[in-house]
């Protein structure tokens, strides 16, 4: 991949200021009022609305496991009826992946991916503002479902037919719509990442000299566009045999329910990477700073990630080794599974040889990533456990796989969003935020999440069954345990939100290279970043020393 | 700071010294089958196996956090590559996992032999309870969560087995090699006993094989374990599992049982004899959906008390308990429920809840109906 000349990127930025209905020179820079954030075409404030959209789902995501925690806090049915718990639990995994840690990622992309290439904008600025449109209202539309008759999705994210299709309430449909929706959101904006990073880099910045955000982005960017349509047409497959008689998943018609689970999976499995390889390049950009120290083993991370990204197409069966798959496709399975614990296990081994002989210090965004280096290698651990496929019929759909991948995604995607909010906000808003009540906040959520969390592998192993309102009296401690941490780590991102809105509003005055360790791109534009940056590339044959 | 953390701690704590704790409590069970019990041995090994990488990962992790902070003057050093420590680090995880994988895979080959058995038992899962059916034996009854609803609503206190018990187990014999058929009448459902290590996804359209040999009587306890619908949570397995003596009595008096309910066919029934068994089979087949008092949940399930379009048209009634509604949640019974069942819950909905129709339906009627069909 040659560098781009010069001369092409002013030229994308011209055509990024003509978004408007009736455009011209700089208008840009003086519109106001809501119609701005509605016509935007800037990468930095459409990368804030990704944002802000991503953090109001965490937080509606979150008040719908509190219902879950609160119902489940001990064994009867005392605050909802089974079917509201079933749209609870349904809802919540589709608004926390769909709707707050796809798109806080996609969030960073937008703001970063351009400030770490060296570009003036997304490639293509105005297909970003569409891509973050279409959020706002699939995310409407979905929740809308919970007021209509029959109530909203209560089968489970994973949506298995035939409890999707023929016994599902009538409001199904408009689900199915609203993920089409969601699901052409993200195939755009990784068109979008892609173009960026392959067409933008700034002159003399080869592939391997990107940062590992970029380069993971650029990665889960291409499983996206492999994914996203697959996902698409199983739930167009759906809502043929709900609307039009069909029956890919009715058995009755000749159709096979455990089709829908290769399909949805096929989709699924790599899902679960999208959600947490961007997570990897946070991490292994902030751990350098803070350790004042190159990453360690550079190449590696990047095969390493692209390893990940392969052999996630080769193992979504593992979520079904229980419906009665041959014998050889349990072991191919099985196989596939332990292997990608390598290239995993390899990113955690970095990590820490980074770590090793720096000179280390503890801002609130490294203790995030820390935590997330820990509390992701448990998740790893329990994931290996799980691909264990004889084990894994005890395991299967008990609270042991509700632990992993809260885990992985919790502690895992959700911490490294968060390691990259404090991380970036003196970029974003020049000022540092708190470092006071960051800690306070990372403290109350690690130990939130650990008390959340933590107890649910024993409640699995103990034989309790995922998505139950009710449950035996020998599950009742750890329940009661992980209600009391969802409360306490739920009401801690009020800190959070507290912490932005704080940082927002004023604090220490953040320099251009705001962390002394940092040696990114984005480190030399000011703070805050100029709504405009980059408008001559920057020359990184120069640059570089 | 410390304060949070000591109060976590103790929540911690007191939680798990509330009860006495078995091992079963807190770990996956052995069980009592050679099939748990390799199953148990494997979950361990891998355990142990992450306990050690654990160990030794973040040890190196909080030795170099705490030896190479800079409050301490910690000065970076620069380098950024070592190719022998990569390979070495790639290639270990490897071979363990080549290690774990050797066993997993024995184990497997033997999940997988289902052949040979003793005893062949056809498990249907049904929204929401399990049928049971002994293959050439010509039982099959269905098994319902016996759990008063009292108990559920926090009306009355829970009994020790809260959610798994049932009204009749499924009993096996022990020694002997039973082979599990699992398959579905509606959604998705998945029969999970933890002693046996045995869990198999009940498929609508599919029928799924697994085996196990009990080798201590006993009463095992297990749930589905595939979402599948509003009483999901609400549909326990209970296995009694018994000397082949015992069981050899147990099915002998289940046959006769059969034989004496499809004489009863033949004979007139009184209304109210109709009705008491209406109502029983009403609520616990029924009453899941349409709801104790009949009101439904609309739209979903629709009301049957003081549905005047289903009580004027009693043809309509019958056929749709007997066939069912395609596309909806309402099952065909004719294959599940017994011609008396069926009459007397049609007997039952009609004058139950205000519903007064005074139509009283004979099961030699249904058993007509069925066979003309």
């Amino acid at each position: 991949m040659a560098p781009k000349l010069p001369p092409k990127a002013p030229l994308e930025h011209g055509n990024s200021i003509t978004g408007g209905a009736s455009a011209h020179e700089g208008e840009h820079h003086y519109r106001s009022g809501p119609l701005r954030w509605l016509l935007t075409t800037n990468h930095k404030e459409i990368g804030t609305l990704y944002l802000i959209f991503s953090l109001s789902m965490f937080m509606v995501g979150g008040i719908m496991a509190l219902v879950v925690r609160l119902e489940l806090f001990q064994p009867g049915l005392q605050m909802v009826q089974p079917e509201f718990f079933n749209q609870m639990t349904t809802m919540h995994g589709l608004i926390m992946i769909f709707g707050a840690v796809m798109p806080g990622f996609v969030g960073l992309a937008n703001w970063m991916v351009p400030l770490q290439v060296g570009a003036p904008d997304m490639a293509l600025p105005r297909l970003n503002n569409f891509s973050f449109w279409l959020l706002p209202i699939a995310f409407v539309l979905l929740l809308s479902t919970l007021l209509m008759p029959g109530g909203g999705p209560n089968f489970g994210w994973t949506s298995y037919a035939p409890l999707s299709t023929t016994y599902a309430p009538p409001s199904t449909t408009f689900f199915i719509f609203s993920l089409h929706m969601a699901g052409i959101s993200s195939i755009l904006g990784a068109i979008n990442i892609i173009a960026t990073i392959l067409n933008l880099r700034a002159p003399g910045m080869r592939l391997m000299d990107m940062t590992l955000f970029v380069w993971t982005w650029l990665i889960t960017a291409f499983l996206l566009i492999a994914v996203m349509p697959v996902l698409a047409g199983v739930l167009t497959m759906m809502l043929l045999d709900i609307n039009f008689g069909t029956s890919f998943f009715n058995a009755a018609g000749g159709g096979d329910p455990v089709l829908f689970q290769h399909l949805f999976w096929f989709f699924g499995h790599p899902e679960v990477y999208i959600m947490i390889l961007p997570a990897f390049g946070i991490v292994s950009v902030i751990v350098p700073t803070f350790a004042r120290k190159p990453l360690f083993g550079y190449s590696s991370m990047v095969y390493a990630t692209a390893s990940i990204a392969v052999l996630s197409f080769t193992v979504w069966a593992h979520h079904m080794f229980s419906v009665g798959l041959p014998l050889v496709a349990e072991l191919f399975f099985m196989y596939a599974t332990m292997l990608i614990a390598v290239p995993t296990g390899v990113k955690v081994f970095n990590w820490i040889a980074t770590l090793f002989r720096g000179s280390i210090t503890f801002e609130t965004a490294m203790l995030f990533a820390l935590a997330f280096i820990v509390l992701f290698s448990i998740g790893g651990f329990s994931g290996l456990m799980l691909a264990i496929a004889p084990a894994d019929f005890q395991y299967h759909d008990t609270y042991f796989v509700v632990a992993h991948f809260h885990y992985v995604l919790v502690p895992g995607a959700v911490f490294s969003i968060m390691a990259a909010v404090y991380y970036w906000l003196p970029k974003w808003t020049g000022h540092y935020p708190d470092e006071r009540l960051g800690r306070w906040h990372f403290w109350l959520s690690v130990i939130g999440v650990n008390l959340l969390f933590f107890p649910m592998h024993f409640a699995g192993l103990a034989g309790m069954p995922r998505r139950i309102p009710d449950y035996a009296l020998q599950f009742a401690d750890f329940n009661m345990a992980s209600s009391i941490g969802g409360f306490l780590f739920g009401f801690s991102q009020l800190l959070f939100i507290w912490v932005i809105v704080k940082c927002v509003r004023g604090g220490v005055k953040a320099p251009a290279r705001s962390w002394d360790g940092a040696t990114d791109l984005e480190w030399t534009v000011p703070s805050p970043a100029p709504l405009h940056t980059f408008e001559t590339p920057p020359d990184m044959r120069r640059i570089e020393s | 700071m410390r304060k949070v953390l000591v109060l976590a701690v103790m929540v911690v704590a007191i939680a798990g010294l509330q009860r006495n704790a078995l091992a079963s409590d807190w770990n996956m069970p052995v069980g009592v089958t050679e099939i748990s019990r390799s199953v148990y041995s494997l979950h361990m090994l891998i355990f142990w196996i992450c306990v050690v990488i654990g160990v030794v990962v973040f040890g190196a992790m909080f030795y170099s956090l705490f030896r190479y902070r800079r409050s301490k003057g910690a000065k970076a050093a620069h380098f950024h590559e070592h190719t022998t420590v990569e390979v070495f680090w790639t290639t270990i995880p490897l071979l363990i996992l080549v290690a774990m994988a050797v066993p997993a895979t024995a184990t497997l080959k033997e999940m997988y032999d289902t052949s040979e058995s003793d005893l062949d038992v056809l498990i249907t899962g049904h929204q929401w309870r399990w049928q049971y059916e002994y293959l050439g034996e010509g039982v099959s009854f269905f098994s319902n969560l016996s759990t008063p609803s009292a108990q559920i609503e926090g009306e009355a206190p829970k009994d020790e087995h809260y959610l798994l018990e049932v009204d009749q187990p499924l009993v096996l014999p022990v020694d002997r090699k039973v082979r599990f058929l699992t398959t579905s009448a509606d959604v998705i459902h998945s029969w999970w006993v933890p002693a046996f290590a045995v869990k198999k996804d009940a498929m609508p359209g599919f029928i799924n094989e697994a085996w196990t040999r009990i080798e201590e009587p006993g009463i095992y306890r297990g749930q589905c374990a595939e979402l599948c619908g509003r009483n999901h949570g609400f549909m326990p397995v209970v296995v009694h599992a018994m000397e082949q003596d015992d069981f050899d009595a147990w099915l002998a008096e289940r046959k006769q049982q059969a034989a004496s309910a499809a004489n009863s066919v033949d004979r007139e029934w009184k209304m109210d004899e109709l009705m008491a068994q209406g109502e029983k089979v009403y609520s616990t087949i029924c009453a899941a959906c349409h709801q104790a008092e009949g009101q439904g949940l609309p739209p979903t399930f629709p009301a049957l008390a003081g549905n005047q379009a289903l009580m004027d048209d009693l043809e309509k009634h019958i056929g749709v308990v007997l066939n069912g509604v395609s596309e909806t949640a309402m099952p065909a019974f004719s294959g599940t429920l017994n011609p008396v069942d069926i009459a007397a819950v049609i007997t039952y909905e009609r004058n139950a809840w205000g519903n007064e129709t005074g139509d009283v339906i004979q099961p030699s009627d249904i058993q007509a109906r069925l066979s003309s069909e």
